[in-house]
């Protein structure tokens, strides 16, 4: 199991979690890895807490849920408050930086993510793929080409432009 | 490079890309969480396969539109859970008695009633054999997997078609939402098996007639040149009611037989690392992926467990439990209830080995921790 690589996205309903757990998990299988996506949701359709998960392997993955994480997306402080101690001592966290977090064996990247998509890019909506952006730099769980393509093959036609913006936007959030 | 066969898919569409490659034509359902992508993906694709979709006033109505279509010499599907499955159970037995081929699918959620409509649940376990009143034969299958989810989905019209029942489709919120990846196979590798149509005149045709050494009648369509009677009721071979009880008891004892005779082309399993094991986990659907997980946690800590993974939950595995249960020490079930599949088990197993159950309903997947606690204990 210790080529099994989970990631957790955490946040409210709406902010695109879900897409962004297929797209991760698409980019692995272009990889050539082994993916699995599944989310959990309350009955409403925006607001909630939402939670979408991928586990990356090279083998078959059985249980396909996520346990202790190897990266975890909190894009809220109530997300952040729940499954910090999800993550694994020296895990990556990457939280909006409206996010408070006292854990300090962690790898903690506090950013800009609703910030850059709010206002930088005017388009709240690509906050997801800001933040995938985030994850790539931060992680290299999956390659940047894949994540590009994946990300570009499952947003609605003519938002291609924006996404891939957005995309670059969250990668250089984080500097080397 | 992904090759075209290879892509993440989630285990309800998986459902629909099975059920059109097997020649699903008709679909009418009622959406419900969390079985609606089979519902919308459904009204996306049947249409472009010259297929019908249509979205009915409730269950029962989705449940008497599928028989309808099945009549008329198609395919049909219907996709729903916990709530819909309990108002489809009339017509589930209409579909039994009338001999229409129809697959249904219940991606079961928390209940009773409304319950968790987003959280995952095996509690129909029981519902499915006897949802609707009085004997009678069904089938009810288990995916544990997206890639399975699209075979058995395939199979269950195999079924339908081949015995004339019901088939019904126990998938669970997780395996429905889950995505992976997945190869589909090419369509001249499935096999796909269309019902038997009859080839007698059409002055002495009888649409229930019997013929020598054959449990299935073959079905004609309405709106094609044979015509015939469909009814509800206790009917002899012409299809008209009859209250003869030499009529009643031949053909309900024959709608049982046709499945009891044909357990061994109906009874599907897998098993894990059985083969020196004391323990046997039984556990089915999106459970026994945590169950395999367990199965490999156990075995490194030097304990010898394994694997019995039901794919066909009715007709119950008898003998194959029985077999099972006569190899290991200890069975344990898995599942997503308080011990609804665990109760058929034990009446098979308790004459050789000790039967324990696990069982939760928070709305959560077991984990493969608490499955290894519980192989620990007992």
């Amino acid at each position: 199991m210790s080529n099994q690589y989970e990631i957790r996205l955490s946040g409210a309903g709406g902010q695109g979690l879900i897409l962004a757990g297929i797209i991760l998990a698409e980019a692995a299988i272009k990889d050539g890895k082994n993916a699995v996506q599944t989310q959990s949701y309350g009955p409403e359709a925006r607001g909630g807490a939402s939670k979408s998960e991928v586990i990356i392997s090279n083998k078959e993955i059985n249980y396909p849920k996520v346990r202790k994480c190897d990266l975890l997306l909190a894009l809220t402080q109530k997300a952040c408050d729940e499954y910090i101690d999800s993550l694994k001592k020296d895990g990556i966290l990457i939280v909006d930086n409206s996010v408070e977090v006292k854990r300090k064996d962690i790898k903690k990247f506090k950013l800009p993510v609703i910030e850059t998509a709010n206002e930088k890019l005017k388009v709240p909506m690509v906050a997801n793929i800001v933040a995938l952006g985030a994850i790539c730099k931060a992680s290299s769980i999956v390659t940047k080409d894949s994540l590009e393509n994946a990300i570009l093959n499952r947003v609605p036609r003519g938002t291609e432009d924006i996404n891939k913006t957005a995309f670059e936007k969250g990668l250089n959030l984080i500097n080397n | 490079m992904m090759s075209n066969h290879i892509k993440l898919m989630q285990g309800n569409e998986a459902c629909v890309e099975g059920a059109i490659a097997a020649g699903m034509r008709f679909f009418a359902g009622y959406p419900i969480t969390p079985s609606t992508e089979i519902a919308e993906i459904s009204a996306q694709r049947l249409p472009r396969v010259g297929g019908k979709f249509i979205q009915m006033e409730d269950e029962i109505g989705s449940m008497a539109a599928v028989i309808g279509a099945s009549l008329t010499g198609l395919k049909a599907m219907t996709a729903t859970s916990g709530p819909g499955f309990s108002l489809k159970q009339e017509n589930i037995g209409y579909a039994a008695i009338a001999e229409v081929p129809c697959v249904i699918i219940n991606v079961q959620r928390g209940g009773p009633s409304t319950g968790l409509p987003t959280s995952p649940a095996q509690g129909d376990i029981m519902q499915a054999k006897w949802g609707t009143h009085g004997d009678h034969p069904v089938i009810a299958l288990s995916p544990s997997s997206v890639r399975e989810t699209f075979d058995l989905t395939i199979k269950a019209f195999n079924y339908a078609e081949k015995y004339r029942v019901p088939v019904i489709m126990l998938m669970d919120e997780v395996i429905g939402h889950m995505r992976e990846k997945v190869e589909i196979p090419n369509r001249e590798d499935l096999e796909v098996i269309d019902r038997k149509k009859p080839t007698s005149g059409l002055v002495d045709y009888k649409p229930y007639r019997i013929e020598d050494g054959e449990l299935v009648p073959p079905m004609a369509e309405y709106g094609g040149e044979y015509r015939f009677h469909v009814t509800g009721l206790v009917h002899d071979e012409t299809g008209f009611p009859s209250n003869t009880p030499k009529v009643a008891e031949s053909l309900i004892k024959r709608l049982i037989k046709k499945i009891d005779d044909n357990k061994k082309d109906i009874f599907l399993y897998e098993e894990y690392k059985l083969e020196d094991a004391e323990i046997a986990l039984i556990s089915f659907g999106s459970t026994a992926r945590s169950a395999k997980s367990a199965v490999d946690m156990a075995r490194a800590e030097g304990i010898k467990v394994g694997l019995f993974r039901p794919i066909t939950i009715w007709p119950f595995l008898d003998t194959e439990i029985e077999q099972l249960a006569k190899k290991v020490n200890k069975i344990i079930t898995v599942e997503m209830n308080l011990g609804q599949y665990a109760i058929e088990v034990e009446r098979k197993a308790c004459k050789y080995a000790h039967v324990d159950k696990y069982g939760k309903l928070n709305g959560e997947l077991i984990t493969p921790d608490e499955i290894l606690k519980k192989i620990k204990e007992v």
